[in-house]
């Protein structure tokens, strides 16, 4: 894919107020317990073939290229190739999210036949016994990895997602040895999410502090050591003026229920489909616009910070931290395991002497300073 | 090339950007961007269309342009979009998919 003409693609976007991106989980079951995992996978009531028909409709009409559809495993509804073969037959970008269990032949001539661009696969190790203890099914490694073979060998694009978690932190080497065995990309990200309903317990599986620190000088993981811990530049006014990310300026996410969020990672009800037309959230839901409204100088304590102009900052999770417009603390730890220099927050909560210790973490270095609340704006 | 049919391959992905279109390859993630007489030559590729009529009926209608000259530039489009595997090309017509064909997609 060519990058600059993306980003012009997406520049273009912005401007003229397009979700160009869209990420629809169309479930929330799943064949696999991943201890992880931030969803409730109980069925609560979702759209049905027609109401996510109604939906596709919109989101193409609404100018949505690249559409991911995920869960949740999208291989639940019995449905999912119905609703693969619409977004198709509307032109969409696909990719989908999967851990591939359920992917057999039938499935992958299916994944082909139908252009998809590509299939992201979940492995959290190459060992068994590691990858199928964070999935809770035992025999998903094998299947999942016999699913990879299926897909490529009928020219299907695979990536694996790799998170990095406590239980699988020196797996990484081995999940790349086993991608490039495959021939198929490979992300790692450290990155646990707090669960949709605010509960951060399972950011006890994340990794903290001395860990980052590793795997944040390792060649392997970042690529160019330097670049990647570089310190970081000098503040400046492009930097301030500067979006967060895309959520909710060319990207949205779109829940089974129908409810539309800036981000997969970030649950401001913003409206329902079931209720109004995707447009009229898209461009008139209050939340939406106040989401958008927000540059990097509205932030009152990371416009003071010196990562500002590099830090991963994710306003959903600082929306889930209490405020979205406060820090994200996991990348300030982020940040700090990069360069060794505090973030403002990091600073600030020491200064204040008020530090409450997050019961997922582990009290060494700084991030047991770093105030972490449950409350919900 | 009187009965010349184009239509636009399953492989692709395509959404209009502004009075562009944007196109994605899924064999090689090639993506292009086609001006406005291209996407308008895009958004009538139907399968069931003959090119010649397209010019005249959607090309010459919308700009002031040579029939001729439009009808020869718009062969070239078309055969450069096939040999990268986006368009296809058939000397009859073939049936469109329903839902991109409601919607002019």
């Amino acid at each position: 894919m060519t990058t600059a003409l993306m980003q012009e693609l997406n520049a273009r976007a912005l401007e003229l107020g397009v979700p160009f991106s869209a990420h629809l989980d169309v479930t929330y079951r799943c064949n696999e317990r991943c201890v992880h995992c931030y969803l409730d996978h109980d069925d609560h009531g979702e759209m049905t073939l027609l109401e996510l028909k109604s939906l596709l409709d919109q989101l193409a009409e609404a100018g949505v290229f690249f559409l991911t559809l995920s869960g949740g495993e999208v291989l639940m509804r019995m449905d999912f190739f119905d609703i693969l073969r619409y977004a198709r037959e509307l032109r969409f970008n696909v990719k989908i999210k999967t851990n591939a269990f359920m992917v057999r032949e039938k499935e992958a001539d299916l994944i082909r036949e139908l252009g998809v661009q590509s299939v992201q696969i979940s492995i959290y190790s190459h060992r068994p016994e590691i990858h199928d203890g964070i999935t809770k099914l035992p025999g998903s490694l094998r299947r999942s990895v016999a699913a990879i073979r299926l897909l490529k060998s009928r020219g299907v694009n695979v990536t694996m997602a790799n998170v990095l978690m406590r239980q699988n932190l020196h797996d990484y080497a081995g999940v790349r040895a086993l991608a490039k065995e495959l021939c198929v990309e490979v992300t790692t990200d450290p990155t646990i999410t707090p669960k949709m309903d605010g509960d951060r317990g399972v950011l006890g599986f994340g990794i903290r502090d001395s860990q980052l620190n590793e795997i944040f000088h390792d060649s392997q993981f970042v690529g160019n050591v330097d670049e990647f811990c570089a310190q970081p530049a000098t503040l400046d006014d492009a930097a301030l003026d500067g979006l967060p990310c895309s959520a909710g300026h060319t990207y949205c996410y779109i829940s089974p229920y129908g409810d539309v969020y800036p981000c997969v990672q970030f649950p401001l009800a913003c409206g329902n489909v079931r209720k109004e037309k995707f447009l009229d959230i898209w461009r008139h839901s209050k939340r939406m616009n106040e989401v958008r409204s927000i540059r990097a100088r509205d932030l009152p304590t990371c416009s003071t910070c010196a990562h500002l102009g590099s830090c991963t900052r994710c306003p959903g999770l600082a929306f889930m931290e209490g405020n979205m417009r406060g820090p994200s603390s996991l990348d300030c730890e982020k940040s700090f395991a990069r360069t060794g220099i505090p973030s403002a927050n990091m600073i600030a909560r020491m200064a204040s002497g008020n530090a409450i210790h997050d019961s997922a973490a582990r009290p060494s270095s700084f991030s047991s300073l770093i105030q972490i609340t449950t409350a919900r704006s | 090339m009187k009965n010349l049919y184009i239509a636009r391959s399953p492989m692709v992905a395509a959404r209009q950007l502004g009075l562009e279109m944007v196109i994605m390859s899924a064999t090689d993630s090639t993506l292009f961007t086609l001006n406005e007489v291209a996407s308008l030559i895009w958004k009538s590729a139907d399968g069931a269309t003959p090119l010649w009529e397209i010019v005249k009926g959607k090309v010459c209608a919308e700009f002031d342009v040579d029939p001729e000259v439009a009808l020869a530039d718009a062969e070239r489009l078309v055969s450069e979009l096939a040999d990268r595997g986006l368009l296809l090309l058939t000397n009859g017509p073939a049936k469109p998919s329903p839902a991109e064909t409601e919607r002019g997609l």
